[in-house]
């Protein structure tokens, strides 16, 4: 349905290079995107949940992999975030997905991220999900929200 | 009263149409149109950055003058704490207060001591309720006008208890009506204030209904009057004791004073409008959430940087430290029974909820809205991005928005009119050398030779 009336529905795509131990990235894209929100007029419930989405993700990618790409797609609709990149991968997702289990390095750590909250947190924070990983090729998240949502 | 009062304002005559204003301004509310400043009233949230940045003091901020004092008949000074570091060598602050008595106030009180109060009510706020942490100071207006437009979802973890300039003209006038038998109405509390967001506070109050202030009085229009009073001062003998005030509520004129008399058990304190900016942002996605008390303040080291103050933050700021030390440590002037009365009768709490504000909008309808930003998103690209600010807009994103929003054309940026007027000379150039087919063309002749 979304992709048949594609070319007819006004959309907005924001698009973010991540690159390895970018830890800047992830709070500067947030803040642009939000900014973008509530320019729309978004909800800020919405825009609460989209900005931490991104954060998480962009994190994720630039604490384990070696590049990335970060891609937020808005049309009246739907609001997607995916992020795309080449790395290690997830072994094993549900595990992943469990609160406070991280692979971040010593190093990550002591750095204050990598507390294994990033993916648990964009799975609350979204309608629908879906990670498609390939261990030792990389990972894509594609996160959705949705905006037209009754509750 | 209009919907936006503020506080700053241009100065028409004395503004030259430069641009350190535009690229100062932490809500990218100020244009130069037209050789002169303005400043996009929905957006001000009155820091006073402007007034800082200002080389030509064209940006001012109206306050009340000492003329309203004539307007009741019971006048009440209210210092702020910052006010008593704009002098040197204090040894106690009660000449100060002497001085608001000796220049047509009939009565002082100290926004310090009501500072106190405050401290202890947000103190209880946070170990009584189990609260969204991190709780925010209420204190700074500009700080909660920013909030209003740019984090509305932080607004409710705002602490819910009134200013310290709101409680102390409460108690003011309540003390004052005990004292003199004159009508409420007819007392009047006036702010002593470093700050333009305070002025505007007072007209459109944010956590009350009404404020109980009367007044506000920028700390220029009175400072010659209380130091040549000091001076004169010193010659006499001591002045009897006016200061209730103590060190906990002194220190609230610099950064760090309001949450050390929060007292809970983690707190923070930060500075500049800039700096609350980013630490909020990262606060919206989720950090920081161990934090009891975070005291945010617009001006950078707290009301000493306010821009109505006469001296350098730095000055004020050691010069008000040296005050408190003088000061020593004496007990609260109110009984901890009496701040937990104050506590539970919940006289200082505040009664609205700040709202927020949406006035980021491109357009009501979403679809148009992504319309529109798909469009500012292709302006953008092809604006040089340079951000020198020459088109009026601080950014080459902001001229983007203001064509969107039709308060700017694309020929606003010199760099695009310079490539137009290029375009433009070389299709002129073109056309004259083309020759009209009954006249011999020159310049192939000679080509041919």
């Amino acid at each position: 349905m979304l992709n048949d009336s594609f070319r007819f529905t006004p959309h907005i795509t924001l698009e973010f290079k991540i690159g390895e131990k970018d830890f800047f990235i992830a709070g500067e894209s947030a803040s642009r995107v939000k900014k973008t929100l509530q320019q729309l007029g978004m909800k800020q419930d919405i825009i609460k949940r989209t900005a931490i989405i991104i954060y998480e993700a962009a994190m994720n990618v630039a604490i384990h992999a070696n590049h990335g790409t970060l891609k937020v797609y808005i049309d009246p609709e739907v609001i997607s975030i995916i992020t795309e990149d080449e790395g290690p991968g997830i072994p094993d997702i549900e595990l992943a997905m469990k609160e406070g289990y991280s692979t971040a390095s010593h190093e990550v750590r002591e750095m204050g991220f990598g507390a294994g909250m990033g993916l648990p947190n964009i799975k609350q924070c979204s309608d629908e999900l879906d990670i498609d990983t390939k261990v030792g090729v990389g990972t894509t998240l594609k996160a959705k929200i949705c905006l037209n949502n009754k509750n | 009263m209009s919907e936006y009062f503020h506080s700053v304002t241009l100065d028409f005559e004395k503004c030259k149409g430069c641009t350190n204003c535009i690229k100062k301004c932490p809500m990218e509310a100020i244009r130069v149109h037209d050789g002169k400043a303005t400043i996009m009233q929905e957006r001000c949230i009155d820091c006073g950055e402007c007034i800082r940045c200002c080389p030509n003091h064209a940006k001012t901020a109206v306050t009340d003058t000492l003329d309203i004092l004539s307007e009741y008949k019971y006048r009440i000074a209210l210092p702020a704490p910052s006010f008593f570091g704009q002098f040197k060598e204090l040894e106690n602050a009660d000449c100060v207060l002497h001085g608001l008595l000796s220049i047509g106030f009939d009565d002082v009180f100290e926004v310090a001591l009501a500072a106190e109060i405050v401290g202890f009510l947000v103190h209880q706020y946070i170990k009584d309720n189990k609260v969204k942490k991190p709780v925010f100071s209420s204190a700074c207006p500009a700080v909660l006008r920013l909030m209003q437009i740019k984090f509305p979802d932080l607004l409710e973890q705002i602490a819910p208890i009134l200013t310290p300039m709101e409680v102390a003209a409460r108690l003011a006038k309540e003390e004052a009506v005990r004292k003199t038998g004159i009508d409420y109405e007819d007392i009047g509390a006036f702010f002593i204030s470093p700050c333009p967001a305070k002025v505007t506070e007072m007209r459109n109050p944010m956590t009350t209904k009404h404020s109980a202030v009367n007044g506000v009085i920028g700390v220029q229009l009175i400072y010659k009057d209380i130091i040549k009073y000091i001076i004169k001062e010193k010659t006499q003998k001591d002045p009897s004791r006016l200061q209730k005030a103590t060190k906990l509520g002194m220190a609230w004129g610099y950064v760090t004073g309001e949450s050390k008399n929060v007292d809970a058990s983690t707190t923070l304190a930060v500075s500049g409008i800039h700096n609350v900016i980013s630490l909020l942002e990262e606060i919206e996605r989720g950090e920081l959430k161990n934090v009891d008390f975070i005291e945010l303040q617009a001006c950078i080291g707290g009301c000493v940087g306010g821009p109505l103050n006469i001296h350098n933050l730095f000055v004020g700021r050691v010069r008000l430290r040296e005050l408190i030390k003088k000061c020593g440590s004496k007990p609260s002037y109110y009984t901890d029974e009496e701040l937990l009365r104050f506590y539970t009768q919940g006289h200082y709490a505040s009664t609205e909820p700040v709202q927020p504000k949406a006035i980021m909008h491109l357009d009501e309808d979403m679809s148009k809205a992504i319309q529109k930003m798909e469009r500012l998103d292709q302006i953008t690209n092809e604006l040089p991005g340079l951000d020198c600010g020459a088109c009026g807009s601080p950014s080459c994103r902001a001229l983007a928005e203001d064509i969107i929003r039709g308060i700017a054309f694309e020929t606003d940026c010199v760099i695009k009119l310079r490539e137009k007027v290029k375009t433009l000379a070389e299709e002129i150039l073109d056309l004259a050398r083309i020759v009209p087919p009954v006249m011999a063309d020159t310049s192939k002749k000679t080509g041919e030779k």
